[in-house]
């Protein structure tokens, strides 16, 4: 499996590579904690929280239905903001380190 | 295992004299045919897709990941396919019809689950795998012996999954068109089997995404009939809803006392507030954890990201997954409100106690109702897509669980990687067999045992046994084999531990102490005064059953002295001293107006005496099945750990002993290949290539 003709510690060394992984490691614990957070939020709001979630605010739609309904809208938000950003700038960013390695081998 | 045998031959002879198979549906007889061409339908367009795939199907790459070559939006229907079993297609929405808002707040985290496998496990997984879990953990740590446990993790897994995916299909089988059991689960298996042993991977994605795409048709039409006339708003819909007669009649059965005293309108938001069904957060908060880190260890999920050529495309694919996966559960809150309005949430648990034909019951009433044709063709629709929905997810599961026999154990372990390509295609086939034969055998077997807990503790093996060890492979540099095989190993034995002593269990006490309050009646009850919420003595009181622990109860309102309640014979005894006069009455009757009211009067007496045989017979069966028995196959009488899952406690143990032993041991190849496996993770360099068709 391993592959002795790659320095494989050469690459992750590189400062792209150290640069890519700073910026990922960030971005994605950050995304991470967010969405556990807001997910535990629902549970613990349903149980310790019903007088909030009871309050009616459009029609008979509560703050209860609502806020299950933005665990959608935002897990979907999150999503995208990620493809966003991998796609963008990850990959691009990946893509160098390929170059570069390739170009050394 | 004689007894095993004559039940398959029983059960082969059955497939093949079908008149005498078929016993009383959902479906009237006289639309049966309607079903079987329906079915017969989805058969032949599978069996389509498994003979092209075949065509293309000779290399270990083609048959465990169809060369690496689906696209990642097809990965994404497949992967929803795979994931929307019939738990979460029939189950979630039966739950919202009979209880409203826990039942739609339940689904969240089954969506949620997947921002872990977009975040932290799809793409490493793609970059890094081959064919299975084994091979990610055995990149860095000793290969044998982390294949070793990872296949039997995955093994144990796939087996809890597919065990309960038999039994309910089976069940939901027998429920819809009145096809026998064991037949049911031999024709599943059978089926399964040919797509997986001729068509491997190419095949089962073709069927999960096919399955996937009659799901959301159908879910789309449904919920376009049931929110058409409320002019496609929310809350002119719900408003509707929470007016029902059929709904609030609902809620006031399961609020019982509390609902003295609370108006009309009350009790009819009430359905649309949390509280009805979900009354521990604890086992909630234990539930949500297994799902949202669970998911993410599934090894057929796993799986479904070494089909794809890149991490793009893998990540494409989750992004994929979850608008179809979140947008289905956004759905199954109008199939389920739907149902609860137009159905009745006493009907829909009165065919089963679970809520699972909420769907299809509520597809039958939006096209005509029980006696129409297009009610029934709907009905028709609605069942198929459910049993191609069982097809489809346990191919997935089999391929799973084969891949880890045939790859890992055999190929890796027992060969030492040094099969011939020929030798490992066919060592995967014929692990498919033998898995395939293990289902329908243990299907057979675990007919009408209690199998709610499997699905419950599949995921939570997930959670505190792959997750842990797959994660901190790919995440910690320090993790290592000593770790990975700690973790692994106590993860699942706690997990399946806490469920064996757990509620999911059967305790004949509390069952024969019910089925006798059915035969002998209740005494009376005095008037209770109110109480405020109690918490438990101390936090370890809510998670055990420990001595001195004074366990927590919710808010009591006070209640009006009860009657005692009459036995099943003394009130059946009741019910027909009220039908003779009525009935004797009838001939007497000229008035047409009184005549109707008479009539309707012994229809209503005829469903109680019906429905209080029913129960009586159910409790007599129940006091034979356990009848001498104190205990759960466990030797408990009642459970000692509380909560329902145990993710809890197991996950957090799965993470401490993968870091423990790692910390606490050192192993050279682990340190070395760190640079590598990092490096490939990120890049995707010397990643495994598609093979080109």
């Amino acid at each position: 499996m391993s592959n002795p003709n790659i320095n494989w510690v050469a690459i992750d060394t590189n400062p792209k590579f150290q640069a890519l992984h700073r910026k990922k490691i960030f971005f994605l614990w950050g995304l991470m904690v967010f969405s556990l957070i807001y997910y535990f939020l629902l549970p613990i709001g349903a149980a310790y929280y019903q007088d909030l979630f009871k309050i009616k605010v459009w029609g008979v739609v509560n703050v209860g239905i609502l806020f299950a309904l933005s665990e959608f809208i935002v897990a979907w938000t999150i999503a995208f903001v990620y493809s966003k950003k991998a796609n963008a700038e990850f990959d691009a960013m990946a893509q160098e380190i390929i170059n570069d390695f390739k170009a050394g081998a | 295992m004689k007894s095993m045998l004559n039940k398959l031959v029983l059960s082969a002879a059955a497939l093949s004299i079908s008149g005498s198979a078929f016993a009383a549906g959902a479906v009237a007889d006289e639309f049966k045919w309607m079903t079987f061409a329906v079915f017969g339908a989805i058969i032949a367009v599978t069996m389509g897709i498994t003979y092209w795939a075949a065509r293309t199907t000779h290399t270990t790459s083609e048959f465990y990941a169809a060369g690496r070559s689906v696209s990642g939006i097809q990965n994404g229907w497949a992967i929803a396919g795979d994931y929307l079993s019939a738990a979460s297609f029939l189950g979630i929405a039966g739950l919202i019809s009979l209880y409203g808002y826990d039942g739609f707040m339940y689904s969240v985290g089954w969506l949620v689950a997947y921002i872990t496998v977009l975040l932290v496990i799809a793409e490493p997984c793609r970059n890094i795998g081959k064919y299975t879990m084994g091979d990610i953990l055995a990149f860095r740590n000793d290969p044998k012996k982390t294949k070793t446990v990872a296949a039997l993790s995955t093994i144990t897994v796939s087996t809890f999954y597919l065990t309960a995916q038999m039994v309910g299909g089976g069940v939901l089988i027998k429920t819809l068109i009145g096809i026998e059991y064991e037949t049911s689960i031999i024709g599943v298996g059978i089926l399964m089997l040919a797509y997986v042993v001729f068509g491997g991977m190419k095949a089962t994605t073709w069927v999960q995404i096919t399955k996937a795409v009659l799901l959301v048709i159908a879910s789309l039409i449904l919920v376009f009939l049931v929110w058409m006339p409320y002019g496609f708003s929310l809350p002119a819909y719900l408003q509707a809803v929470v007016g029902d007669d059929k709904v609030i009649a609902q809620v006031t059965k399961l609020l019982g006392d509390a609902s003295v005293g609370m108006t009309k309108e009350e009790l009819g938001q009430r359905f649309l507030e949390p509280g009805l069904f979900l009354k521990s957060p604890i086992d909630q908060i234990s539930l949500g954890m297994a799902l949202v880190l669970g998911t993410a260890g599934m090894p057929h999920i796993l799986m479904r990201f070494f089909t794809v050529p890149t991490a793009q495309a893998a990540r494409t694919s989750v992004i994929w997954a979850m608008g179809i996966i979140g947008g289905f559960y956004v759905l199954t809150l109008f199939l389920g409100t739907g149902a609860a309005m137009l159905v009745g949430s006493a009907k829909i648990a009165s065919v089963d106690a679970g809520g699972n034909m909420a769907g299809p019951l509520l597809a039958q009433f939006l096209g005509g109702g029980e006696n129409s044709l297009m009610g029934n063709f709907m009905l028709a629709f609605v069942a198929a897509v459910a049993f191609a929905t069982i097809v489809a997810v346990v191919a997935g599961l089999v391929l799973a669980a084969a891949s880890a026999m045939a790859h890992d154990i055999y190929v890796g372990v027992i060969r030492g990687d040094h099969a011939t390509p020929k030798e490992q295609v066919v060592a995967a086939r014929v692990a498919s067999v033998i898995v395939g034969i293990i289902a329908i055998t243990v299907g057979i077997l675990a007919k009408g045992q209690n199998v709610a807990h499997l699905v419950a503790l599949a995921f939570a093996v997930a959670a505190s046994s792959n997750l842990p060890a797959v994660f901190l492979t790919l995440y910690w540099k320090k993790c290592n084999t000593t770790g990975v095989i700690a973790g692994m190993v106590v993860g699942a034995l706690t997990a399946i531990g806490l469920v064996m002593i757990s509620p999911n269990l059967t305790y004949p006490k509390a069952v024969i102490a019910g089925a006798n309050k059915v035969l002998n009646g209740e005494p009376a009850i005095p008037a209770k005064e109110a109480q405020p919420a109690k918490p438990a003595s101390s936090f370890i009181c809510e998670l055990f059953a420990m001595n001195g622990c004074v366990p927590s109860s919710p808010a009591k309102v006070a209640s009006a002295e009860k009657p005692a309640k009459p036995g099943a014979a003394e009130k059946l005894a009741g019910l027909n001293a009220k039908l003779q006069p009525l009935e004797a009455s009838l001939p007497t009757l000229t008035d047409p107006v009184a005549l109707k009211a008479a009539q309707d009067d012994i229809a209503k007496v005829k469903k109680d005496i019906a429905a209080t045989e029913k129960a009586k017979a159910k409790a007599e069966a129940d006091l034979k099945t356990f009848e001498g028995q104190t205990t759960s196959i466990m030797g408990l009488e009642k459970p000692f750990f509380l909560l329902k899952n145990p993710g809890l406690i197991s996950i957090p143990l799965g993470f401490l002993m993968v870091i423990l032993g790692s910390l606490f041991t050192r192993d050279k190849r682990a340190e070395e290949m760190w640079d590598e496996l990092y490096v490939r993770q990120n890049t995707g360099i010397n990643a495994e290539a598609a093979t080109a068709h």
